[in-house]
Protein backbone atom coordinates (compact mmCIF):
# COMPACT_ATOMS: atom_id res chain seq x y z
CA UNK A 1 0.00 0.00 0.00
CA UNK A 2 2.80 2.58 0.94
CA UNK A 3 6.64 2.96 0.63
CA UNK A 4 7.17 -0.37 2.01
CA UNK A 5 5.95 -2.49 -1.05
CA UNK A 6 9.14 -1.57 -2.89
CA UNK A 7 11.10 -4.33 -1.61
CA UNK A 8 8.57 -6.77 -2.16
CA UNK A 9 6.83 -9.12 -0.46
CA UNK A 10 8.97 -11.28 2.28
CA UNK A 11 8.31 -12.85 5.85
CA UNK A 12 10.28 -9.44 7.10
CA UNK A 13 7.94 -6.80 5.04
CA UNK A 14 4.55 -8.58 5.54
CA UNK A 15 5.06 -8.35 9.41
CA UNK A 16 5.96 -4.49 8.65
CA UNK A 17 2.70 -4.52 6.50
CA UNK A 18 0.70 -5.63 9.19
CA UNK A 19 2.40 -2.90 11.79
CA UNK A 20 1.95 -0.35 9.17
CA UNK A 21 -1.72 -1.36 8.79
CA UNK A 22 -2.31 -1.26 12.32
CA UNK A 23 -0.78 1.92 13.16
CA UNK A 24 -2.43 3.17 10.16
CA UNK A 25 -5.89 1.98 11.11
CA UNK A 26 -5.36 4.04 14.52
CA UNK A 27 -4.71 7.46 12.89
CA UNK A 28 -7.52 7.82 10.17
CA UNK A 29 -7.44 11.48 9.77
CA UNK A 30 -10.69 12.45 8.14
CA UNK A 31 -11.03 15.42 5.85
CA UNK A 32 -14.93 16.58 6.80
CA UNK A 33 -16.87 17.63 3.90
CA UNK A 34 -19.96 18.27 5.69
CA UNK A 35 -21.97 20.21 2.82
CA UNK A 36 -25.51 19.76 3.97
CA UNK A 37 -26.92 18.75 7.21
CA UNK A 38 -25.49 15.47 7.93
CA UNK A 39 -22.21 17.65 8.76
CA UNK A 40 -24.06 18.65 12.30
CA UNK A 41 -23.93 14.48 13.17
CA UNK A 42 -20.59 14.85 11.94
CA UNK A 43 -19.96 16.92 13.99
CA UNK A 44 -21.70 15.62 16.96
CA UNK A 45 -19.32 12.58 16.04
CA UNK A 46 -16.24 14.46 16.97
CA UNK A 47 -17.49 15.63 20.13
CA UNK A 48 -17.54 14.35 23.25
CA UNK A 49 -20.60 12.85 23.79
CA UNK A 50 -19.55 9.77 21.05
CA UNK A 51 -15.82 11.13 21.28
CA UNK A 52 -14.28 9.51 17.75
CA UNK A 53 -10.77 10.11 19.60
CA UNK A 54 -11.12 6.64 21.11
CA UNK A 55 -10.43 5.31 17.50
CA UNK A 56 -7.60 7.86 17.06
CA UNK A 57 -9.91 9.91 14.29
CA UNK A 58 -10.36 13.12 16.28
CA UNK A 59 -7.92 15.15 13.95
CA UNK A 60 -10.06 16.52 11.27
CA UNK A 61 -7.55 17.99 8.56
CA UNK A 62 -9.02 20.52 6.43
CA UNK A 63 -6.73 20.12 3.71
CA UNK A 64 -6.97 17.06 1.56
CA UNK A 65 -3.41 16.56 1.89
CA UNK A 66 -3.36 15.86 5.22
CA UNK A 67 -5.92 12.94 5.28
CA UNK A 68 -6.55 9.70 4.61
CA UNK A 69 -10.53 9.20 4.73
CA UNK A 70 -12.72 11.18 2.41
CA UNK A 71 -15.81 12.20 4.67
CA UNK A 72 -18.54 13.30 2.42
CA UNK A 73 -21.36 14.35 4.53
CA UNK A 74 -24.36 15.61 2.85
CA UNK A 75 -26.45 16.16 -0.69
CA UNK A 76 -23.98 16.11 -3.65
CA UNK A 77 -24.94 18.47 -6.60
CA UNK A 78 -23.69 18.49 -9.98
CA UNK A 79 -22.26 21.77 -9.73
CA UNK A 80 -20.17 19.85 -6.24
CA UNK A 81 -19.00 17.05 -7.82
CA UNK A 82 -16.27 18.47 -9.46
CA UNK A 83 -15.09 20.26 -6.31
CA UNK A 84 -15.70 16.93 -4.47
CA UNK A 85 -13.30 14.43 -7.13
CA UNK A 86 -10.48 17.52 -6.67
CA UNK A 87 -10.39 17.50 -2.93
CA UNK A 88 -10.36 13.53 -3.26
CA UNK A 89 -7.75 13.61 -6.09
CA UNK A 90 -5.71 16.30 -3.76
CA UNK A 91 -5.32 13.63 -0.67
CA UNK A 92 -2.31 11.13 -0.64
CA UNK A 93 -2.59 7.41 -1.30
CA UNK A 94 -3.81 5.23 0.24
CA UNK A 95 -7.03 6.94 0.96
CA UNK A 96 -10.53 5.86 1.91
CA UNK A 97 -14.07 6.97 1.23
CA UNK A 98 -17.39 7.30 3.50
CA UNK A 99 -20.53 8.05 2.14
CA UNK A 100 -22.53 9.28 4.74
CA UNK A 101 -26.53 9.74 4.90
CA UNK A 102 -29.04 8.81 2.16
CA UNK A 103 -28.47 11.94 0.05
CA UNK A 104 -24.57 10.95 -0.62
CA UNK A 105 -25.00 7.39 -1.47
CA UNK A 106 -28.46 7.86 -3.57
CA UNK A 107 -29.59 10.86 -4.16
CA UNK A 108 -32.26 9.81 -0.87
CA UNK A 109 -35.09 11.90 -1.34
CA UNK A 110 -33.46 14.68 -3.76
CA UNK A 111 -34.95 12.77 -6.92
CA UNK A 112 -34.29 15.98 -9.38
CA UNK A 113 -32.22 16.54 -12.16
CA UNK A 114 -29.60 18.95 -9.70
CA UNK A 115 -28.62 15.85 -7.43
CA UNK A 116 -25.97 13.19 -8.39
CA UNK A 117 -27.86 9.96 -7.43
CA UNK A 118 -24.79 8.46 -5.40
CA UNK A 119 -21.47 9.52 -5.19
CA UNK A 120 -20.05 5.94 -6.51
CA UNK A 121 -20.90 7.21 -10.04
CA UNK A 122 -17.71 9.74 -9.59
CA UNK A 123 -15.63 8.39 -6.55
CA UNK A 124 -15.08 4.79 -5.55
CA UNK A 125 -16.50 4.44 -2.00
CA UNK A 126 -15.44 1.92 0.75
CA UNK A 127 -18.31 2.29 3.00
CA UNK A 128 -21.55 3.66 2.97
CA UNK A 129 -24.02 4.58 5.85
CA UNK A 130 -27.82 4.88 6.04
CA UNK A 131 -29.43 7.16 7.78
CA UNK A 132 -31.24 10.90 6.97
CA UNK A 133 -29.77 11.47 9.07
CA UNK A 134 -27.66 8.84 10.13
CA UNK A 135 -26.64 8.54 13.73
CA UNK A 136 -23.37 9.49 15.47
CA UNK A 137 -23.28 5.91 15.94
CA UNK A 138 -23.55 4.60 12.53
CA UNK A 139 -20.89 6.72 11.54
CA UNK A 140 -18.64 5.31 14.50
CA UNK A 141 -19.69 1.70 13.10
CA UNK A 142 -18.97 2.70 9.39
CA UNK A 143 -15.28 4.02 10.70
CA UNK A 144 -14.62 0.49 12.54
CA UNK A 145 -15.20 -0.89 8.92
CA UNK A 146 -12.81 1.57 7.72
CA UNK A 147 -10.67 0.51 9.84
CA UNK A 148 -11.06 -3.67 9.41
CA UNK A 149 -10.19 -2.72 5.83
CA UNK A 150 -7.18 -1.02 6.56
CA UNK A 151 -5.89 -3.73 8.75
CA UNK A 152 -6.79 -6.03 5.49
CA UNK A 153 -4.99 -3.66 3.72
CA UNK A 154 -7.31 -3.42 1.24
CA UNK A 155 -7.57 0.56 -0.69
CA UNK A 156 -9.90 1.14 -3.27
CA UNK A 157 -7.12 3.65 -4.40
CA UNK A 158 -3.61 1.80 -3.80
CA UNK A 159 -1.05 3.46 -6.28
CA UNK A 160 -1.64 0.18 -8.05
CA UNK A 161 -4.68 1.24 -9.51
CA UNK A 162 -3.45 4.30 -10.51
CA UNK A 163 -0.73 3.02 -12.56
CA UNK A 164 -2.96 0.61 -14.01
CA UNK A 165 -5.25 3.17 -14.66
CA UNK A 166 -2.51 5.51 -16.25
CA UNK A 167 -1.90 2.09 -18.34
CA UNK A 168 -5.33 2.10 -18.97
CA UNK A 169 -5.13 5.63 -20.90
CA UNK A 170 -1.98 5.33 -23.03
CA UNK A 171 -3.57 1.68 -24.53
CA UNK A 172 -6.65 4.07 -25.12
CA UNK A 173 -4.45 6.62 -26.74
CA UNK A 174 -2.40 4.60 -28.75
CA UNK A 175 -6.10 2.87 -30.07
CA UNK A 176 -7.07 6.25 -31.25
CA UNK A 177 -3.84 7.26 -32.52
CA UNK A 178 -4.10 4.38 -34.77
CA UNK A 179 -7.79 5.53 -35.84
CA UNK A 180 -7.16 8.87 -36.48
CA UNK B 1 -56.03 51.52 1.23
CA UNK B 2 -55.11 49.56 -1.79
CA UNK B 3 -58.51 49.88 -3.25
CA UNK B 4 -57.57 53.23 -3.48
CA UNK B 5 -53.96 52.67 -5.03
CA UNK B 6 -55.29 50.61 -7.53
CA UNK B 7 -57.76 53.03 -8.44
CA UNK B 8 -55.00 55.66 -8.76
CA UNK B 9 -53.08 53.29 -11.04
CA UNK B 10 -56.07 52.52 -13.09
CA UNK B 11 -56.90 55.85 -13.78
CA UNK B 12 -52.83 56.35 -14.53
CA UNK B 13 -52.28 53.77 -16.25
CA UNK B 14 -55.48 52.66 -18.02
CA UNK B 15 -54.43 50.72 -21.16
CA UNK B 16 -51.56 49.03 -18.74
CA UNK B 17 -54.24 47.13 -15.71
CA UNK B 18 -55.67 44.15 -17.21
CA UNK B 19 -57.44 42.57 -14.82
CA UNK B 20 -57.16 42.83 -10.75
CA UNK B 21 -57.84 39.85 -8.61
CA UNK B 22 -58.22 39.58 -4.86
CA UNK B 23 -58.06 36.18 -2.72
CA UNK B 24 -57.60 35.54 0.95
CA UNK B 25 -56.49 39.64 1.24
CA UNK B 26 -54.42 39.30 -1.34
CA UNK B 27 -54.50 41.98 -4.46
CA UNK B 28 -53.20 40.52 -7.43
CA UNK B 29 -52.60 42.99 -10.48
CA UNK B 30 -52.24 41.57 -14.10
CA UNK B 31 -50.10 44.00 -15.82
CA UNK B 32 -49.26 44.56 -19.85
CA UNK B 33 -45.69 43.54 -19.93
CA UNK B 34 -44.20 46.60 -21.90
CA UNK B 35 -45.82 48.91 -19.52
CA UNK B 36 -43.95 47.28 -16.52
CA UNK B 37 -41.72 49.64 -15.65
CA UNK B 38 -43.82 52.58 -15.06
CA UNK B 39 -46.19 50.94 -13.36
CA UNK B 40 -43.58 49.55 -11.01
CA UNK B 41 -41.85 53.35 -11.09
CA UNK B 42 -45.26 54.89 -9.98
CA UNK B 43 -45.74 51.92 -7.29
CA UNK B 44 -42.45 52.84 -5.66
CA UNK B 45 -42.74 56.55 -6.08
CA UNK B 46 -46.53 57.06 -5.04
CA UNK B 47 -46.53 58.23 -1.30
CA UNK B 48 -49.47 56.39 -0.77
CA UNK B 49 -47.95 53.21 -2.06
CA UNK B 50 -44.81 53.56 -1.68
CA UNK B 51 -43.52 49.78 -2.14
CA UNK B 52 -40.28 50.42 -2.02
CA UNK B 53 -39.05 46.82 -1.46
CA UNK B 54 -39.17 43.89 -3.94
CA UNK B 55 -39.31 41.08 -1.89
CA UNK B 56 -39.03 38.40 -5.27
CA UNK B 57 -39.94 38.33 -9.03
CA UNK B 58 -40.41 34.72 -10.10
CA UNK B 59 -41.72 32.98 -12.73
CA UNK B 60 -44.67 30.52 -13.34
CA UNK B 61 -44.82 28.19 -16.67
CA UNK B 62 -48.43 27.09 -17.75
CA UNK B 63 -47.67 25.48 -20.91
CA UNK B 64 -50.33 27.10 -23.36
CA UNK B 65 -49.74 28.03 -26.43
CA UNK B 66 -50.23 31.27 -26.18
CA UNK B 67 -48.92 33.30 -22.83
CA UNK B 68 -47.20 30.67 -21.53
CA UNK B 69 -44.81 31.96 -19.08
CA UNK B 70 -45.97 34.64 -16.11
CA UNK B 71 -43.27 36.59 -14.37
CA UNK B 72 -44.95 37.47 -10.97
CA UNK B 73 -43.25 40.31 -8.89
CA UNK B 74 -44.24 40.58 -5.20
CA UNK B 75 -43.78 44.06 -3.65
CA UNK B 76 -43.77 45.21 -0.13
CA UNK B 77 -43.74 48.72 1.12
CA UNK B 78 -41.84 48.88 4.60
CA UNK B 79 -43.69 52.37 5.87
CA UNK B 80 -47.45 51.80 4.99
CA UNK B 81 -46.89 47.35 5.51
CA UNK B 82 -48.59 46.79 2.78
CA UNK B 83 -48.56 43.81 -0.13
CA UNK B 84 -49.08 43.85 -3.91
CA UNK B 85 -48.74 41.19 -6.21
CA UNK B 86 -48.40 41.84 -10.06
CA UNK B 87 -48.38 39.24 -12.75
CA UNK B 88 -47.15 39.84 -16.38
CA UNK B 89 -47.41 37.53 -19.27
CA UNK B 90 -45.02 36.42 -21.56
CA UNK B 91 -45.22 34.37 -24.65
CA UNK B 92 -43.47 31.44 -25.95
CA UNK B 93 -42.16 33.31 -29.07
CA UNK B 94 -40.52 35.91 -27.90
CA UNK B 95 -39.43 35.01 -24.04
CA UNK B 96 -38.48 38.54 -23.37
CA UNK B 97 -39.52 40.68 -20.65
CA UNK B 98 -38.79 44.20 -19.09
CA UNK B 99 -36.33 44.58 -16.58
CA UNK B 100 -37.73 46.36 -13.24
CA UNK B 101 -33.48 46.37 -12.04
CA UNK B 102 -33.70 50.16 -12.68
CA UNK B 103 -36.60 50.85 -9.83
CA UNK B 104 -35.42 47.90 -7.50
CA UNK B 105 -31.83 46.87 -7.67
CA UNK B 106 -32.42 44.26 -5.47
CA UNK B 107 -34.56 42.98 -8.44
CA UNK B 108 -31.41 41.82 -10.19
CA UNK B 109 -30.57 38.34 -8.61
CA UNK B 110 -34.41 37.26 -8.73
CA UNK B 111 -34.72 37.65 -11.91
CA UNK B 112 -31.55 36.07 -13.32
CA UNK B 113 -32.90 33.11 -11.50
CA UNK B 114 -36.00 33.48 -13.24
CA UNK B 115 -33.87 33.54 -16.15
CA UNK B 116 -32.26 30.32 -15.59
CA UNK B 117 -35.01 28.47 -14.34
CA UNK B 118 -37.79 29.29 -17.20
CA UNK B 119 -35.39 31.21 -19.94
CA UNK B 120 -37.57 34.62 -19.73
CA UNK B 121 -34.61 36.84 -20.97
CA UNK B 122 -35.43 40.34 -18.75
CA UNK B 123 -34.17 43.47 -21.40
CA UNK B 124 -32.27 45.64 -19.46
CA UNK B 125 -30.62 43.84 -16.88
CA UNK B 126 -27.00 44.65 -16.18
CA UNK B 127 -25.57 41.15 -15.93
CA UNK B 128 -27.59 37.93 -16.82
CA UNK B 129 -26.09 35.29 -16.16
CA UNK B 130 -27.16 31.91 -14.77
CA UNK B 131 -28.27 31.66 -10.98
CA UNK B 132 -28.25 28.09 -10.11
CA UNK B 133 -27.12 25.93 -12.78
CA UNK B 134 -23.75 25.52 -14.95
CA UNK B 135 -22.86 28.25 -16.73
CA UNK B 136 -22.94 26.03 -20.11
CA UNK B 137 -26.39 24.31 -19.38
CA UNK B 138 -28.25 24.25 -22.31
CA UNK B 139 -32.07 23.77 -20.71
CA UNK B 140 -34.25 25.79 -18.24
CA UNK B 141 -35.14 23.25 -15.49
CA UNK B 142 -38.74 24.72 -14.27
CA UNK B 143 -40.03 24.94 -17.67
CA UNK B 144 -42.63 21.91 -17.82
CA UNK B 145 -41.41 20.07 -20.44
CA UNK B 146 -38.14 19.44 -19.17
CA UNK B 147 -38.20 16.03 -17.27
CA UNK B 148 -37.51 15.63 -13.23
CA UNK B 149 -35.02 13.34 -13.77
CA UNK B 150 -32.83 16.05 -16.27
CA UNK B 151 -31.40 15.30 -20.02
CA UNK B 152 -28.96 12.29 -19.37
CA UNK B 153 -25.18 13.90 -20.12
CA UNK B 154 -26.07 17.70 -19.80
CA UNK B 155 -23.96 17.96 -16.66
CA UNK B 156 -20.63 16.24 -17.36
CA UNK B 157 -19.46 14.41 -14.05
CA UNK B 158 -15.96 14.15 -13.06
CA UNK B 159 -14.35 10.40 -14.54
CA UNK B 160 -14.22 7.98 -11.79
Amino acid sequence: MGLEHAFGDSALTTTIDSAINWCRKNSVWPMPLGISCCGIEMMAFAMPKFDVARFGSEVFRFSPRQSDLLLVAGTTTYKMATVVRKIYDQMPDPKWVIAMGACTSSGGMYRTYSVVQGIDQFLPVDVYVAGCPPRPDNLLHALMMIQEKIQRGESRSTPMTVAAERLEQQQLLQIQGVNN
Amino acid sequence: MLTTIIESLRTRFPQSVLEVNEFRGETTVRVRKDDIVPVCTFLRDDPAASFDYCSDVCGADAYTPEERFQVIYNLYSMTHRHRIRLKVSVDESHPHCPSVTAVWPGAEWPERETYDMFGVVFDGHPDLRRMYMPEDFAYHPLRKDFPMMGIPDSIPLPRK
